[in-house]
């Protein structure tokens, strides 16, 4: 914090520039904010996701297809799994390898599964702000038991390296279906007791009803999708539009609410959860059988056709998006990563936050469901 | 729906939780073990990692370093080397476990690691095998210790998985006539790859080079097929040509140890080495070949070189000589030049315009070759010592060895040699109803699929058998040679040996036979013993013996033979090939072998051998 009685530059004299974040009890993730406060009231808020100074993008020109995919999954560590299936589906349309039936319904499962991991994560931050941590340690507790079945089908609990080109890296191991089974049941029976600590909870409402209100036109403006776009009452959803792995085989809604504010926000993503843990069920229900993997070719002696591609999926946080180039050599020519935090956490976030009260500064931002890492990438 | 107001006593609903199964925090405590599939530390067992580096190569992270082993002896099919993990920069993706070619490389669920310093993160990976000291059963592990150096017995975790595997297993298949087809003639059996089976063919490799260190001649095997699977041809014939001037030969009949040591082979099928450089050859139009391989031109050099015997040494030795300016004569005793290569092989292996084809290629860079001229009769050593600088000697192996046994004198008996250089030159041949070969080797296989072509000719029927004294596992003939001989309705009974062959009224009508328990003793060396009890005996009205050859050395003076050292049956020559004769060099299996490709080694070495002589001997 700079001292009171000597503003900077940038600030009129009863204004005061503070960081909020990356050191701050208030932020998750490599990610501040600089807020220009006159008293409690926010004045301006600049969004400052560079701490992480990765250069993916720049990275994976100098590394083989193989290697470049334990790398992709870096990109979210809360939602690493749909990065994998971005990077598997544009490298399969540049070199033209098929996907076996039973790869999509595994993708799905892997898909969905990380999106409740997602969401229960953002749950335990978002809680936790608002002054409900009970809340906070249960999401936390139950996203283990999904980190449990993430470790048993692929062997890592946060990093998964699974979805590769041409499918998925290993079948299902024996007993998964059960396991699964187990966890969504479980998760499912939380469900209730989630809505009665918080989401039905009249001091959250209050607290954000009404607040950091997004329209749909602003929203549509400035490239917000996901369960932002949603909360405002537009029903866009990649998994319905486009479908990809399995999505289109199976039955499911897209959620929505009208008021574009917090609330509205943490609802859906809230009642997304629900339809996550019914896809699940269904693709582990309908899985096909035959192999789960098209053989790429010598990972050594790998060059992909020339040409470019875009390839877009539903994240847990909106349409994720890999632009991929093809010179025709064993690496990327060029990767572009669309990321849906990125419009969110620059664009809509500053503008949410002007006038915004200073205690409220941090749910704001996890009501955007911001990850930092998808910004600086 | 949000809640208004709630019960006085909502907070008690909070109880139930006290019954609930707690996430973490457990009494009594509940050890959780990682899944199956768990990606923790490295495991490698030694025993079959074969140190090619590929975990290294594919490593995202560069964490992996191939260190050498000092109890490890490199040799061909291991480079001595193993992996070494930094667990600073290795982030678990297992990469290195799918690309493993022999699988020994997996994951344990071990995944604590608690040192001081962080030098301790180079880490060589072992097993239980190769590191028992370091794992420990259940009982003796304590996590207290937990590190590297103290790890949990029987702990694997994400293995190998073979259909999983980046390494592509299977072969691309080789077109073949099929049995009954083949059996009729002399035409050559394997078809050869059309392009775009070389290409996938040549795709399969991992460009790890084990193969190079197992290759006589050295030939720089991963570049050459890089340059098939580019679709360069001419540039993998180049490469070829550094080191292999007979490459439609080796192409064909290679005895290829590269495929023998190739890391695909540890758990599928190696990659088709021989088949691809026959392609490489085959595509390159011999027209091309001195435009292609940059020998349009070629800078005389002082020192004329005489070489005995156009076998593969001896044309080895001319190219090699020829591409660096010498002016080089070839001597060949028999018709054509190419030595065992023609008189040898049979045409269904190794088809003359093949052969011709490497041949009149060195014959354009100017080497002069005299066939029908033999050395010791229509010239003597002496006379070629004086006309030339340098002498190179590599007339092989071609006197046949007896078994010596009762009934060897009969007319019907041949020798493995003058047979097949019968049948190559069209002569007419005693062909038997019923024909046994003594012999376990590609040699004896020769004679037996040749006999059985010619018996096919002229009875309409196969009826050959092939004894030898090695069992089945030890023969020394190609698995290929020994599957297809059985395909064209061969009788193939190993473990026997000869005892008498039975003749009756002036015709052969069998050979006796008796067990051979062991063809070597414990020191190794040849020495076979039987059981005179367990008797065998094989009709037949032929016999034809193919146990290996003897070399002649009639042709070299006294005076000159006298002054050569031997090593055991073989001249004893330096590294470049020269003998304790300083103008005389000897190659080819009679200093090594017996096999094409070490014969195009040692010519290649005997030449810049001779090259360095010619060097320091001129003023």
């Amino acid at each position: 914090m700079t001292e009171p009685d000597a503003p900077t530059a940038t600030a009129a004299p009863r204004e005061l520039e503070m960081y909020f974040g990356p050191q701050h009890v208030g932020m998750v993730g490599n990610f501040g904010i600089i807020l220009t406060v006159e008293g409690d009231t926010v004045v301006r808020a600049r969004a400052n996701p560079g701490y992480l100074h990765r250069g993916f993008e720049k990275l994976m020109e100098y590394r083989t297809y193989i290697q470049n995919f334990p790398l992709v999954c870096r990109l979210n560590v809360m939602d690493p799994d749909p990065n994998e299936a971005l990077y598997a589906m544009a490298v399969e349309d540049l070199a033209g390898l098929d996907v076996p039936p039973r790869a999509h319904y595994i993708r799905t499962v892997v898909l969905e599964l990380s999106r409740v991991s997602s969401h229960l994560m953002w749950m335990w931050g978002y809680a936790n702000l608002l002054g409900f941590e009970t809340l906070g340690q249960w999401a936390m507790g139950d996203r283990d038991y999904v980190l449990d079945l993430f470790e048993a089908l692929t062997g890592g609990r946060v990093y998964h390296t699974y979805i590769w080109p041409g499918g998925v890296r290993r079948d299902l191991p024996d007993g998964f279906a059960d396991k699964a089974y187990r966890v969504l049941d479980h998760l499912q029976s939380m469900l209730p007791e989630y809505d009665n600590l918080f989401f039905n909870h009249r001091l959250f409402a209050d607290r954000t009803q009404g607040l950091a209100v997004l329209g749909r036109d602003d929203a549509l403006a400035m490239g917000v999708t996901g369960t932002n776009l949603r909360a405002t009452g537009a029903a866009a959803d990649t998994r319905k539009d486009e479908p990809y792995a399995a999505y289109g085989a199976l039955d499911f809604d897209v959620p929505t609410m009208q008021d574009g504010d917090s609330y509205a926000r943490a609802v859906v993503v809230r009642l997304e959860i629900e339809q996550s843990l019914s896809l699940v069920r269904q693709a582990l229900e309908g899985m096909p059988g035959g192999p789960a993997w098209t053989k790429m070719p010598n990972p050594f002696k790998w060059e992909v056709p020339p040409g470019e591609t875009y390839v877009k999926i539903e994240s847990a946080r909106g349409e994720a998006g890999f632009y991929m180039v093809s010179d025709g050599s064993d690496k990327p020519y060029r990767v572009h990563f669309r990321s849906p935090s990125y419009p969110v956490g620059i664009l809509v976030l500053e503008r949410l936050l002007q006038g915004a009260s200073l205690s409220d500064v941090g749910h704001i931002m996890l009501s955007l469901n911001i990850a930092a890492p998808e910004i600086d990438r | 729906m949000i809640s208004e107001k709630k019960s006085l006593f909502a907070p008690f609903a909070a109880v139930k939780f006290l019954f609930r199964k707690p996430h973490t925090l457990r009494f009594p405590f509940e050890p959780k073990e990682p899944a199956p599939r768990y990606r923790g530390l490295h495991l490698n067992d030694w025993g079959t990692c074969t140190g090619c580096g590929n975990c290294a190569d594919i490593c995202p992270n560069q964490a992996i370093t191939m260190v050498p082993i000092p109890e490890i002896e490199a040799e061909p099919g291991d480079t001595g080397e193993r992996p070494q993990v930094d667990y600073g920069r290795c982030c678990f993706c297992g990469l290195c476990v799918d690309i493993c070619p022999p699988g020994s490389l997996s994951l344990s669920r071990d995944f604590y690691h608690i040192d001081r310093t962080t030098d301790s993160f180079a880490y060589l990976a072992k097993d239980e095998r190769s590191d028992p000291e370091a794992f420990l059963p259940a009982g003796e592990y304590s996590i207290l210790k937990a590190g590297l150096g103290h790890r949990k017995e029987d702990n694997p975790g994400f293995g190998p998985d073979m259909a999983y595997s980046l390494v592509a297993f299977e072969r691309t298949p080789m077109p073949a006539l099929p049995p009954e087809q083949r059996k009729t003639g002399f035409a050559e059996i394997v078809q050869g790859f059309t392009e775009a089976e070389a290409r996938r063919e040549a795709s399969r490799c991992l460009e790890c080079s084990l193969c190079e260190a197992a290759c006589p001649a050295g030939m720089d095997i991963q570049e050459y097929v890089l340059a098939i699977w580019r679709g360069d041809y001419e540039q993998a014939l180049r490469v070829i040509y550094r080191t292999n001037p007979l490459p439609s030969v080796c192409g064909r009949v290679c005895t290829h140890k590269c495929e023998e040591t190739c890391g695909l082979g540890k758990r599928g099928e190696p990659v088709a080495v021989r088949w691809l450089k026959r392609f490489a050859a085959d595509q390159v139009a011999p027209e091309g070949y001195k435009r292609v391989l940059g020998t349009e031109h070629i800078e005389p050099a002082d020192g004329t070189v005489a070489v005995v015997g156009a076998g593969p040494a001896g044309l080895s030795a001319a190219h090699f000589l020829a591409v660096k300016g010498h002016p080089v004569t070839v001597f060949e005793a028999l018709p054509q030049p190419g030595g065992v290569l023609r008189y040898g092989i049979p045409e269904y292996r190794l088809p003359y315009a093949a052969l011709d084809k490497d041949i009149d290629y060195i014959r354009s860079l100017g080497v002069e070759i005299r066939s029908g001229t033999c050395v010791g009769e229509d010239i003597t050593l002496q006379d070629l010592h004086e006309q030339f600088d340098a002498v190179f000697i590599a007339t092989g192996l071609h006197v046949g060895r007896s078994t010596k046994v009762e009934g060897t004198d009969h007319e019907h008996v041949v020798q493995a040699l003058p047979l097949l250089r019968d049948i190559t030159e069209g002569r007419e041949v005693f062909v038997g109803e019923a024909v046994i070969v003594i012999g376990g080797g590609d040699v004896a296989m020769d004679c037996a699929r040749s006999m059985a072509r010619l018996q096919m000719k002229r009875f309409g029927r196969v009826h050959v058998t092939l004894t030898c004294l090695e069992s089945e596992e030890i023969m020394p003939a190609s698995r290929d040679e020994i599957d297809e001989a059985r395909e064209e309705g061969i009788t193939i009974i190993p473990a026997r040996g000869p005892e008498r062959i039975d003749i009756q009224d002036g015709r052969i009508i069998g050979l006796h036979t008796v067990a051979c328990v062991s063809v070597f003793d414990e020191a190794g060396k040849f020495n076979p013993t039987f059981d005179r009890e367990d008797t065998r005996f094989f009709e037949g009205d032929m016999v034809v013996e193919a146990i290996g050859q003897g070399m002649d050395t009639s042709y070299i003076p006294e005076d000159v033979a006298n002054r050569l050292e031997y090593q055991g049956r073989r001249i004893r020559v330096n590294d470049g090939y020269q003998s304790s004769v300083p103008w005389l060099f000897v190659g080819g299996d009679m200093v090594q072998g017996p096999d094409a490709v070490t014969a195009i080694a040692n010519g290649h070495a005997a030449a810049d051998g001779i090259t360095a002589y010619l060097k320091g001997a001129r003023p």
